[in-house]
């Protein structure tokens, strides 16, 4: 057994010089492959493409609240605050350790790090920001998925695949905008008034917003954008006459950070 | 040499005479039928007791409200019995990856009669089949399949609880 010098020197000399033919290879056969299924290039934008506009003008705590409200309302959003049986109460760390969020709010400099300066507006300071899921056109969480329980449709949507999720938080590790929670623990005993028709979700998946996907599906507007009157406003970016396009066009609007080149879909008018 | 037996210092001696027997009999014996009994002893209830075969009930409120005539599932019966486990699984990911590159609207299925269906357990199939105990349970328990959709999907679909 084992081997000596030279037959390894043969061995890894000849590995490389495959290794190298190997890419001539590739180049020679399929031209440009290689890199193209490296470099994380989006594909050119044809049919839809949902997109949503904050308006920080009209929304207030109020508003904010009844937009998650509705959201976490409709999609069996657990409240680890208040289990339907008192004896499923969990330690106060804990409720918030847990915390699953489709929907909520943020302060200025956490929703938008970097653009915070001391002497900026003060009005902007408490702004409850309303953050989600950005639905990226170049999603990091779709590529480190192992499982491609994440997917991106070609409307734009993230969405997920709850039964491929083996719940590996590696899309957790991804999303530079926290916009994913995981289960903990099952989440049924902490589900208020189950929505009928829509899903809970098992212990060990991670969740996230749809864009309500199940919604659009039936023509219907996502649920915040629904109760938000007007604060929010969605629909197809590809569309001139729609309504985001309406106000993207009215408004200069901001994009949370952009300079991690995810291009997320969600803006907002400060 | 003959019969000597050898460790790594070399020839140490005459190989042991051992009688050939089976010693410790009645420890063995003892042990294998406590051993028997303990596999038996979980089968001895059931001995000789006729598990009934289950019988699927189809007396739903919204199964009694169709004609007769009309009481058809999304598919002939015959195949719903044998293949459904295959088509929810179908259903499941044609729904979930709707728009997904290359993937049409998967929510809509039409039957091989024309008609049209949303493909979804909960506001498709348990609208009908609302008595989820008589109707898949029974079934399940009896060939001891454990299906999991039940950990997330709810057993109420919306035209359901507006119904009611």
């Amino acid at each position: 057994m084992g081997m000596d010098r030279r037959e390894f020197i043969r061995i890894a000399g000849l590995s490389t010089l495959l290794g190298l033919g190997g890419k001539g290879a590739f180049e020679l056969l399929r031209p440009g492959q290689v890199e193209a299924s490296m470099a994380a290039k989006p594909e050119a934008q044809a049919g839809t493409r949902w997109a949503m506009v904050v308006n920080m003008q009209k929304l207030n705590e109020a508003v904010a609240q009844k937009c998650i409200d509705a959201c976490h309302r409709v999609h069996n959003v657990p409240d680890f605050h208040k289990p339907k049986d008192a004896k499923d109460a969990l330690p106060p760390d804990v409720q918030n350790r847990y915390e699953i969020k489709w929907l909520w709010t943020e302060h200025f400099h956490n929703a938008f790090p970097g653009e915070e300066h001391p002497n900026m507006q003060e009005k902007l300071a408490h702004l409850p920001f309303l953050v989600l899921c950005n639905h990226c056109d170049n999603p990091p969480c779709v590529r480190v998925c192992p499982t491609k329980a994440t997917f991106r449709r070609e409307d734009g949507i993230v969405n997920m695949d709850m039964h491929r999720c083996i719940g590996c938080r590696f899309c957790m590790a991804g999303c530079p905008f926290g916009a994913r929670s995981f289960n903990w623990r099952d989440p049924r005993p902490y589900v208020g008034d189950t929505f009928p028709g829509y899903p809970t979700r098992e212990i060990g998946v991670v969740e996230k917003c749809t864009f309500c996907a199940e919604r659009l599906a039936q023509n219907l507007l996502p649920a915040c954008v629904e109760v938000s009157g007007g604060a929010l406003s969605f629909g197809d970016l590809n569309d001139e006459k729609s309504q985001v396009r309406a106000t993207l066009k009215k408004y200069f609007t901001i994009r949370r950070k952009v300079h991690l080149g995810t291009n997320p879909q969600v803006y907002y008018i400060v | 040499m003959g019969d000597k037996y050898k460790n790594e210092f070399g020839v140490f001696g005459e190989r042991p005479q051992v009688e050939k027997k089976l010693y410790n009999a009645k420890y063995i014996f003892t042990g294998l039928a406590v051993f028997l009994a303990l596999l038996i002893l979980p089968l001895l209830p059931n001995l000789g007791k006729t598990v009934p075969a289950p019988q699927p009930q189809l007396d739903t409120p919204a199964i009694k409200k169709i004609a007769e005539k009309d009481r058809k599932c999304v598919m002939p019966t015959d195949w719903m019995r044998a293949n459904h486990m295959q088509m929810l699984v179908d259903w499941r990911d044609k729904v979930v990856r709707t728009n997904e590159k290359g993937a049409p609207n998967g929510r809509n299925f039409e039957s091989p009669d024309g008609r049209k269906f949303l493909a979804s357990l909960t506001n498709t199939c348990m609208d009908c089949h609302s008595n989820k105990d008589k109707f898949c349970d029974q079934c399940h328990n009896y060939v001891a399949v454990a299906p999991n959709c039940w950990g997330c999907h709810l057993q109420e679909g919306k035209t359901l609880a507006e119904a009611k």
